[in-house]
C-alpha cells in the first residue's frame, strides 16, 4: 500500500473577493485599479479622526446576491465589527468586517468530481474592507505604503473543513469564479488580486474523527497554484508523519517558481484580534421583500441553465458546459434560439466560428456588429441550402463580425450563391459530361464512383457556386439515361 | 458592549504579568515595571467593575450591539470626497513624492 493512502487530507478554503462597486465601501474613492499611488483616499481611507463611514448600499446588494447564489441564509440585522491588529497598510489600526452577524450564512456550492456532484458546505459569506498596500522593493530601508486598495469592498467566503482534494479545491475555486463573474460582482482576476484564496490543510489518519494541526498557506494567486500548493503541503505533512516529525501550527506561503510552500509566520499570539462593535457604522436591517427582490432579479444560474441546454434542447454536456463557461456566451445563445428551433447549430456556430474569431480578434460578444438575429438568418441560409456551411463561416461571418447586414445580401455581394436553378446547372452539367467522354462510358460500364469526378467538374465550372445535391441527382439521371 | 470570545481578558480571571505585557504588546506600548504594577492595579478595578455589573439580572434581555437607534445610514455607490495625494501625505512623518514611508517591514 501507498503510505499516502493511509492518511485523508481535510481542507478549508477562505476566498476573498473585491467588489465591482464604483467606490469603498465606506467612502467615496474610486477603488478602479492600477491608479497612481494615493490618489484615491480620503480622510476616511486614511484613517483620520473625526471622520465617519457611512456603508455602500451596493456592496451590501452584491453579497445579498452572492450568497443567494450560494444557498445561504441572508441576516437580517447585520452589525460591523472592529478586527483590530497593527500593519502599515492598516491605517486606522482596525480592519472593519462582520463577526457575530455574517450577512450570509450557510448555503453551498456545487461542484462535479468525476462526474459526480457534491456540495462544498459554506460556513458564511461576510463583508469586509481591503487593506492597502506595501511595496518592499523601493528603498532598501524603507516600506512604501500605498492607500488606494484600503477600503476596497471584499466578501470572504469560508468554507467548512470539507474537502478532500487538491482537485475538489481546483473546481471549487473555479466555479465560485465563474459565479462571481456570471452575477457581474468581481471580476475574478486572481492575478490582479480581485479574487484571493488562502487554503487550510490538514491531515490526519483515515478513520481518524479529530482534525490535524492546521497549516494556512497563502499566496496562491491562480488556480493552478491553489491546487499545486494543496498537494505539496499535504505531500510535506505526510512526509513529516512518517519520519516521527510534528506539524506544527503555521502560516505557509507558496512559491511558485519551485513549487515549494516555506514557512512565514509561526502559531502566534496575535489572532487575538479583541473583536468589538463598530460605535461608528450604524447597524444595517434588511427586510424580506428587499432580499426577495434581489432573488428575482438574480439572473439564471450557470448550473441550471446547462441542465436545462442538455434536457431541453438536447445539447451534448460538453456543449452546454461550454455555452455556460461565461454569460455573455450563455446569453447570446439564448438570444440567438429566440430566432431559430436550430439548437444544435446555433451551438455549432458560438463555440465554433464565433468564438475562433473573437479569440482571435481579442473582442467580445457585445463589441461584434453579428447580431442574434442575423446568426439565426446565417443559419437559415445554409438550412435552405444557398450556402453551405464552410463557405458560411469562411467568407459571410467575417463580413458580419463587422457590420450588420443581411447574410443573403453577402452572399450575393461575393456571388456564392449556391445556383439551384435547374437550366443553369444543365448548362454545367452537360459541358462535364460533354468534356470526359471516357469517364462517361466507364461510368455507364458500372464505375458508379466516378460521380464525384463530374461532380467535382461541375462545382469547377460553377466556381462552386452549384448545389452539389442538385448536381448529383441531374448527373445521376443524364448518365443512367442513355 | 464589548465582545470578548477571543480575547484573553476573562472575567473572574487574576490580572498577571503576563496578561499584561501580552496586551501592552497587542497595543504597541511599552510601559516601566512602575508603570506595570500600576496598570494591573488599575486592570484588577476595571474587572471588579464588571464583576459588579455582572450582578444585575439580563435574562431576556438582548445584547446591546450598538448605542444609536440609527440603522440603515447607507450611502448611494458614488464616488466622491478624495483628496490630492498631496494632502493625503501632508502629516506623514516619513514620506515621498508618492508615498507613505515606513520602517522596512517583509509581509507575512
Amino acid at each position: 500500500m501507498n503510505i499516502a493512502d493511509k492518511y485523508e487530507a481535510v481542507i478549508g478554503l477562505e476566498v476573498h473577493a473585491q467588489l465591482q462597486t464604483n467606490s469603498k465601501l465606506f467612502c467615496g474613492d474610486s477603488i478602479a485599479f492600477g491608479a497612481a499611488p494615493n490618489t484615491h483616499v480620503s480622510p476616511i481611507t486614511l484613517g483620520h479622526p473625526g471622520t465617519l463611514p457611512k456603508t455602500n448600499k451596493k456592496a451590501i446588494e452584491y453579497a445579498i446576491k452572492m450568497g443567494l447564489a450560494c444557498n445561504c441564509e441572508i441576516e437580517k440585522d447585520n452589525y460591523f465589527a472592529r478586527k483590530n491588529y497593527f500593519y502599515p497598510d492598516l491605517p486606522k489600526g482596525y480592519q472593519i468586517s462582520q463577526h457575530t452577524t455574517p450577512i450570509c450564512k450557510g448555503g453551498f456550492v456545487t461542484i462535479t468530481i468525476n462526474g459526480t456532484e457534491k456540495n462544498i458546505q459554506l460556513n458564511r459569506i461576510h463583508l469586509e474592507e481591503d487593506a492597502g498596500k506595501s511595496i518592499h522593493d523601493i528603498y532598501d530601508d524603507y516600506t512604501c505604503i500605498d492607500l488606494n486598495r484600503a477600503g476596497t469592498p471584499l466578501i470572504e467566503i469560508v468554507t467548512e473543513p470539507c474537502l478532500q482534494s487538491s482537485e475538489e479545491a481546483y473546481q471549487y475555486v473555479g466555479e465560485l469564479r465563474r459565479l462571481v463573474r456570471w452575477l457581474n460582482i468581481c471580476d475574478g482576476n486572481m492575478e490582479e488580486g480581485s479574487l484571493r484564496c488562502d487554503a487550510n490543510v490538514s491531515i490526519r489518519l483515515k478513520g481518524e474523527k479529530k482534525l490535524g494541526v492546521k497549516v494556512e498557506v497563502k499566496n496562491l494567486n491562480s488556480i493552478r497554484n491553489i491546487k499545486k500548493a494543496i498537494d505539496v503541503e499535504i505531500e510535506r505533512m505526510i512526509h513529516l508523519a512518517e519520519n516521527g516529525g510534528i506539524i506544527t501550527q503555521q502560516t505557509r506561503s507558496f512559491d511558485a517558481t519551485n513549487d515549494t510552500t516555506f514557512s512565514i509566520l509561526d502559531k502566534e499570539e496575535a489572532n487575538d484580534y479583541r473583536y468589538f462593535a463598530d460605535p461608528d457604522l450604524a447597524p444595517f436591517h434588511l427586510t424580506a421583500p428587499f432580499i426577495q427582490k434581489i432573488q428575482t432579479s438574480l439572473p439564471a444560474l450557470p448550473q441550471q441553465l446547462s441542465k436545462k441546454y442538455q434536457n431541453e434542447l438536447g445539447l451534448s454536456e460538453y456543449d452546454a458546459s461550454q455555452l455556460c463557461d461565461e454569460k455573455s456566451t450563455s446569453d447570446y445563445f439564448q438570444s440567438t434560439i429566440q430566432f431559430t428551433n436550430n439548437y444544435k447549430a446555433v451551438a455549432n456556430w458560438i463555440l465554433g466560428p464565433i468564438r475562433n474569431y473573437l479569440n482571435e480578434a481579442n473582442a467580445s460578444f457585445e463589441t461584434i456588429a453579428l447580431l442574434p438575429e442575423t446568426l439565426a438568418d446565417l443559419i437559415k441560409l445554409i438550412e435552405d441550402g444557398k450556402v453551405n456551411f464552410s463557405v458560411a463561416s469562411s467568407k459571410i461571418l467575417p463580413v458580419l463580425m463587422k457590420e450588420n447586414k443581411s447574410p443573403i445580401t453577402i452572399a450575393q455581394e461575393l456571388n456564392i450563391l449556391q445556383v439551384s436553378d435547374t437550366n443553369e446547372l444543365e448548362n454545367w452539367v452537360n459541358q462535364a459530361i460533354a468534356s470526359m467522354p471516357e469517364k462517361v462510358n466507364e461510368y455507364k460500364k458500372g464505375k458508379k464512383g466516378l460521380i464525384g469526378l463530374f461532380v467535382g467538374e461541375v462545382k469547377k465550372l460553377s466556381k462552386g457556386k452549384a448545389d452539389p445535391k442538385i448536381v448529383t441527382t441531374l448527373l445521376e439521371q443524364k448518365l443512367n439515361q442513355s | 458592549m464589548v465582545h470578548v470570545s477571543n480575547s484573553v481578558i476573562f472575567v473572574n480571571m487574576e490580572i498577571t504579568n503576563e496578561m499584561i505585557d501580552h496586551l501592552a504588546h497587542l497595543s504597541r506600548l511599552h510601559f516601566s515595571e512602575e508603570e506595570k504594577i500600576a496598570m494591573k492595579d488599575d486592570m484588577q478595578k476595571m474587572i471588579a467593575f464588571v464583576e459588579k455589573l455582572k450582578e444585575v439580572d439580563v435574562t431576556g434581555v438582548k445584547p446591546l450591539m450598538h448605542m444609536s437607534d440609527a440603522v440603515n445610514v447607507l450611502r448611494e455607490d458614488e464616488i466622491k470626497g478624495s483628496v490630492s495625494r498631496e494632502e493625503a501625505l501632508l502629516n506623514a512623518p516619513l514620506r515621498d513624492e508618492q508615498f507613505f514611508k515606513v520602517p522596512k517591514v517583509i509581509r507575512k
